[in-house]
């Protein structure tokens, strides 16, 4: 199954909202007037384009994977949300970190984890990025400091205030970037994490994904006040609301806060406004949300948006198709190599439990 | 006084195991009568209480003569039963000697293939509820039916197997101790490892840390109504025991014919200088040639134990000795080639009536060095023995038998005894078996000597 | 007061004393140490550990943390991950529970989770037991609820000695470790050899030898194990007592062996009995050492009941040195 991009409606994106995003459009008209930073901001847009396109032909790809058992146990999609951890990604650098919830395959392919470790991971094969070990919502990678894939709600959250905590005593100049949802919001492990976190002016980025829906509960059941970044920002950090379909303005919203973060005076909160086209995993009948409402976030998509943003300025017609190929070759090639992947020898069972035994 | 034999004429009475008043039940062993072959205990065939006792000890009778009347039982005084025993032969009347096989008795063996059937649907529903497998009670009742009484029974007592802790069934794997025959101390009677020490050993008992409330230092008689639980838990050591000796040891056989001509002469006119109550039997004069004979080839004489043999720091002969309530113990007669012939002979009876009554020494019942076992009254004329581990040798003794022998030239009829040696291969060879047999035979042509 | 103390005068300091100068060793041996944890700092310490820490090494290193177990919890958690030796203090095992999910959830699991990737090299210090008449919500013992799970290490340091000394190779563990300090042995004090080595926290250590019984016990209930052997000896009953020390992973060697000499085991243990650590002991003498016992394995547990608040009610529902007298006996016969 893949999605139609190529087709949009246009209409409904100018709901959008953020003056990031309207000055975004105005844009084309300036780049006339400076190529070559014209160039270098088409150049971004599709980068940023091709990184939307890649999570969402990889979790198109998952749904079919899934549905042929390849991949097993829980499945949390992002289609839809890619705007997100593509454009905050956009504000961090390779010294900084994320903490992820178990709907964190957008977030790891953003953050550079490969596809195809991602997707051994989910075959159970010993070349995934956590062994095999952890499966579709504990994908781990060190070296690019990606702290998981979480399945206990809220349960990142202390986890990357304390990564937040190690930085700020070392003195190191670095932010931890931690994703949650709207029904995290609700756990008091956000609430105790946002206190300590401005109390000790933490330098953490806190980004809530909400799509509008705690698994099956809507926001406006789940919360008395749903206004997430106002609630935030009683705790005294700055915090906004950014448009989670429109990736540029995403990423303008993250760099100022990541700017605000490496500042040194705490902790910023951003509430991305976005939308899951699918249901809440792969197990889910998806019963409680109104097939309109969909179809009315779907005019939004952030990939057609950027899309039509990017041709109006000169590109040619099939260059997202073009894009497209390139990242289903890699996909393809990815799927590929799981499928011969080796699964850990069961002798090495109890591994992982303890540290190898080293001199420290 | 039953007959014990197509040509018993008469018997006499040595010893009355039960006293006027004593409730007795069919198959109990009552008395003890000598015969011109062996002593032998007889039994009686009524249910009820012991009356009068109609013929004192060292009294000689006929076969056919009441020896006691039994009130209330099942059938008529014991008299008439014997009688008609008498008429049907010997062959129909059931007897046991010191040295027979396991004897079960005649109407009351624990019923192995009894029939539930032959159990009324209530008493089957009540064996159902109580967890009772029907198939081993012990019926008390008329013709041996199983009444309500016996499957309550059969409930209470249904743990047969002996309670004893993992350490001290390890012990006593190691001592080739018999658990069921070890008293516990513990808590309800379990048996712990310094009970089964204390039954190996020949001093007392290690003393317990803790002053615990004192227990009596060995098992009284069981009550009779726990004998079918005893029965079963004896013939499962039994069994165990045998297993084991098949497993493990590689026997050979030897078999010799001992001329007997001399030894029962020489006992006879020996007896007839002796009160009834010491008079010897043959079984005596075999034990005690037996005991010099190993004294002479100690290879048999010990055990086999990790790999090694070990020789026994005396001769201790084992006597197997069947008993009533089915099963077969063989306690040790220590010293037995030290005793005078007198004094085996009342260790002996000492022994077979104790052993029968429960009431064997602990001693007794671990030190055996070698092992005797004498069917001859059985009618068997030779024995293939299993060794009782971790003995090395079991001689078997056969009926005594005229036989047809060569002296001097001369044909002859000579009362000889076919005696059989089983050994372990592990701890002797041939020969050294039948240098015992040799000694063995030797010995018993000279009596005068033992 | 400093660990290197090399005279050769016996010096007497309490528990907590010595669990004092083992941070304080710990805080001036490493600069990645630090403590966190409720009214560490200013306060001292709810049970006083921390006195005089705060002035010697700063905010920074001795964090007073708002009630958030969960979060500070975590928050120990990341930093470990993020290349510092956090010490945090949960206040009272009570109150672990509501950082139970970082604990399980995270700290045991992401060195598996993550395939290996992520070692969590961090220690948490709780005060454990009952006693004190704190009532049913603050008397819990639930160390055998955290030694049920792997990817831990469990330790509880019974004698001034150890609390003096699990500390360091805690912290060079790169694991996470919990240590449990019974609340009523703060008090006790005793003089440590200051010569002795390193504890091998993996070891269980006979605290007193014996023949006749094996009474295995650990934390706060040592103190009434060896009472108990005292009595015991007037009884002419010598009792082996063997503190575990170590809760995860168990010595099962040393308890074995001993059972195998006295040939009866008593387990003491503050938890309920039912499901309890003691559960596990007794398991695991009747898999392993199933042919040297000569009566079943004894268990001194509390009372299955919340601790009430009454004196002689709390007394009656904890493990008292009379209880394992009586339960030695038993075993013994």
């Amino acid at each position: 199954m893949k999605a139609d991009h190529t087709a949009t409606a246009r209409g409904a994106r100018g709901t959008s909202g953020s003056k990031q995003a309207r000055s975004a459009r105005r844009r084309p008209a300036a780049a006339k007037r400076q190529p070559h930073a014209a160039r270098e901001a088409t150049d971004h847009r599709r980068e940023l384009l091709r990184q939307m396109l890649l999570i969402r032909r990889f979790e198109d790809r998952c749904v079919e994977l899934y549905s042929a058992a390849k991949i097993r146990g829980f499945v949390h999609l992002y289609i839809g949300e890619e705007a997100v951890a593509v454009g905050v990604n956009q504000a961090l650098t390779e010294a900084d970190a994320v903490v992820a919830t178990y709907r964190e395959h957008g977030h790891a392919l953003a953050r550079g984890v490969p596809a195809d470790s991602i997707m051994s991971e989910m075959y159970g094969r010993s070349t995934g990025c956590s062994g095999g070990r952890g499966g579709s919502m504990h994908l781990f990678d060190a070296a690019r400091r990606f702290y998981g894939g979480n399945a206990i709600v809220g349960g990142g959250i202390p986890l990357a205030c304390g990564l937040a905590l190690a930085d700020r005593m070392r003195g190191e100049n670095r932010v931890t970037c931690c994703f949650f949802g709207d029904g995290a919001f609700a756990e008091g492990e956000f609430h105790e994490v946002a206190n300590l976190a401005v109390l000790w002016r933490l330098p953490l980025l806190l980004v809530c994904e909400n799509n509008l829906y705690a698994m099956g509960t809507a926001l406006s059941r789940e919360h008395a006040q749903t206004d997430l970044a106002l609630r935030a920002a009683s705790y005294g950090m700055p915090a906004w609301p950014v448009d989670g379909m429109d990736v540029l303005a995403v990423e303008a919203a993250a760099r100022r806060a990541a700017v605000a973060v490496r500042a040194g005076g705490g902790p910023c909160f951003l509430e991305a406004r976005t939308y899951r086209y699918r249901a809440h995993s792969m197990y889910d009948p998806d019963r409680y949300r109104d097939k309109a409402e969909i179809e009315r976030w779907k005019s939004r998509d952030p990939i057609d948006a950027l899309a039509d943003a990017v041709r109006a300025e000169g590109e040619p017609a099939g260059f997202v198709d073009e894009i497209a190929q390139k990242v289903d070759a890699e996909i393809d090639a990815a799927v590929q190599s799981a499928e011969q992947a080796p699964l850990e020898p069961v002798e090495g069972l109890l591994r992982y439990v303890t540290s190898p035994a080293e001199t420290s | 006084m039953p007959s014990l034999g197509a040509d018993m004429d008469e018997g006499t009475l040595i010893e009355w195991l039960v006293h006027p008043g004593d409730h007795v039940e069919r198959g109990d062993i009552v008395a003890v009568v000598e015969t011109a072959k062996s002593t032998i205990e007889i039994e009686c065939f009524d249910t009820g209480t012991v009356g009068r006792l109609l013929v004192e000890p060292a009294t000689t009778v006929p076969v056919g003569t009441p020896l006691a009347v039994i009130e209330d039982g099942a059938k008529a005084p014991a008299a008439a039963s014997h009688q008609a025993a008498a008429r049907r032969g010997a062959a129909s009347a059931q007897m046991s000697a010191p040295a027979a096989s396991p004897a079960p008795a005649p109407s009351v063996p624990v019923p192995a293939g009894r029939k539930p059937a032959e159990v009324s649907p209530i008493l089957r529903h009540l064996a159902h509820e109580l967890h009772v497998d029907l198939a081993a009670v012990l019926g008390t009742g008329p013709g041996g039916r199983i009444t309500h009484a016996d499957i309550e029974h059969a409930s209470r007592t249904r743990r047969t197997r002996p309670r004893a802790s993992p350490l001290a069934r390890r012990v006593a794997g190691e001592l080739h101790i018999d658990l069921g025959r070890v008293h516990g101390t513990g808590k309800n009677g379990v048996i712990r490892a310094e009970d089964v020490r204390a039954a190996a050993a020949p001093s007392a008992p290690a003393p317990s840390a803790v002053p615990a409330e004192d227990a009596p230092p060995r098992q009284p008689p069981a009550p009779r109504a726990a004998q079918p639980d005893r029965a079963a838990a004896m013939r499962r050591s039994i069994a165990d025991l045998m297993s084991r000796s098949k497993r493990e040891i590689p026997h050979y056989y030897l078999a010799a014919e001992i001329d007997l001509d001399s030894a029962l002469n020489w006992m006879r006119e020996r007896n007839r200088r002796l009160e009834v109550a010491d008079r010897l039997v043959p079984a005596a004069l075999m034990l005690k040639a037996a005991a010099r004979a190993l004294t002479e080839v100690p290879e048999l004489n010990g055990y086999w134990l990790n790999d090694r043999y070990v020789p026994g720091a005396g001769v201790h002969l084992g006597v197997a000795i069947s008993l009533r309530t089915g099963g077969l113990i063989a306690p040790a007669l220590h010293d037995a080639d030290r005793l005078p012939l007198s004094e085996l002979m009342s260790a002996l009876r000492d022994l077979t009536s104790r052993a029968r009554a429960g009431r064997l020494r602990a001693t007794e019942t671990a030190d055996p060095t070698m092992t005797v076992t004498n069917l001859g009254d059985q009618g068997v004329e030779r024995v293939y023995g299993v060794i009782y581990p971790p003995q090395v040798a079991l001689l078997g003794l056969g009926k005594v038998t005229e036989r047809p022998v060569a002296v001097d030239g001369l044909l002859g009829v000579h009362p000889g005894v076919t005696a059989t040696l089983a050994a372990d291969h592990r701890a002797s060879d041939g020969a050294v078996g039948a240098r015992f047999l040799t000694a063995l035979d030797r010995l018993l042509q000279k009596p005068e000597e033992l | 007061m400093t660990a290197q103390t090399t005279g050769t005068k016996p010096r007497r300091i309490t528990y907590r004393e010595a669990m004092r100068e083992a941070l304080r060793e710990a805080l001036r041996s490493d600069e990645r140490v630090f403590l966190m944890g409720e009214d560490v700092g200013r306060y001292g310490g709810c049970f006083g550990v921390s006195l005089g820490l705060l002035e010697e090494f700063g905010p920074e290193r001795i964090r007073d943390t708002p009630l958030s177990e969960s979060g500070f919890v975590g928050a120990g958690i990341g930093a470990a991950l993020g290349g510092m030796r956090p010490i945090v203090e949960i206040m009272t095992v009570n109150f672990s529970l509501l950082a139970l999910d970082q604990i399980l959830n995270n700290a045991a699991t992401l060195l598996h989770m993550s395939g290996g990737q992520l070692a969590v090299p961090l220690v948490i210090r709780m005060t454990t037991g009952a006693g004190r008449q704190v009532a049913a919500q603050h008397s819990h013992s639930l160390e055998g609820w955290y030694a049920h799970i792997p990817g831990i290490r469990v330790l509880a340091p019974a004698t001034v000695a150890d609390a003096r000394s699990v500390l360091a190779p805690a912290l060079a563990d790169p694991d996470p470790v919990l240590i449990f300090e019974h609340g009523g042995l703060y008090n006790a004090s005793d003089d440590p050899d200051p010569s002795a080595g390193p504890v091998d926290i993996e070891r269980a250590a006979i605290r007193r030898s014996g023949t006749d019984a094996t009474v295995v016990t650990f934390g706060g209930c040592l103190p009434k194990a060896l009472a108990a052997a005292d009595q015991l000896a007037g009884h002419g009953v010598s009792a082996e007592v063997i503190d575990l020390r170590s809760l995860r992973p168990l010595d099962d060697a040393t308890i074995m062996s001993s059972v195998a000499r006295t040939h009866h085991a008593v387990v003491v243990d503050e938890a309920w009995r039912t499901g309890s650590l003691a559960a596990e002991i007794s398991a695991r003498i009747t898999e392993q050492a199933f042919y040297e016992l000569d009566a079943p394995v004894e268990r001194v547990c509390s009372a299955e009941v919340p601790i009430p608040y009454a004196h002689q009610l709390e007394e009656a529902a904890l493990p008292q040195a009379a209880d394992i007298v009586a339960a030695v006996r038993k075993a013994v016969g």
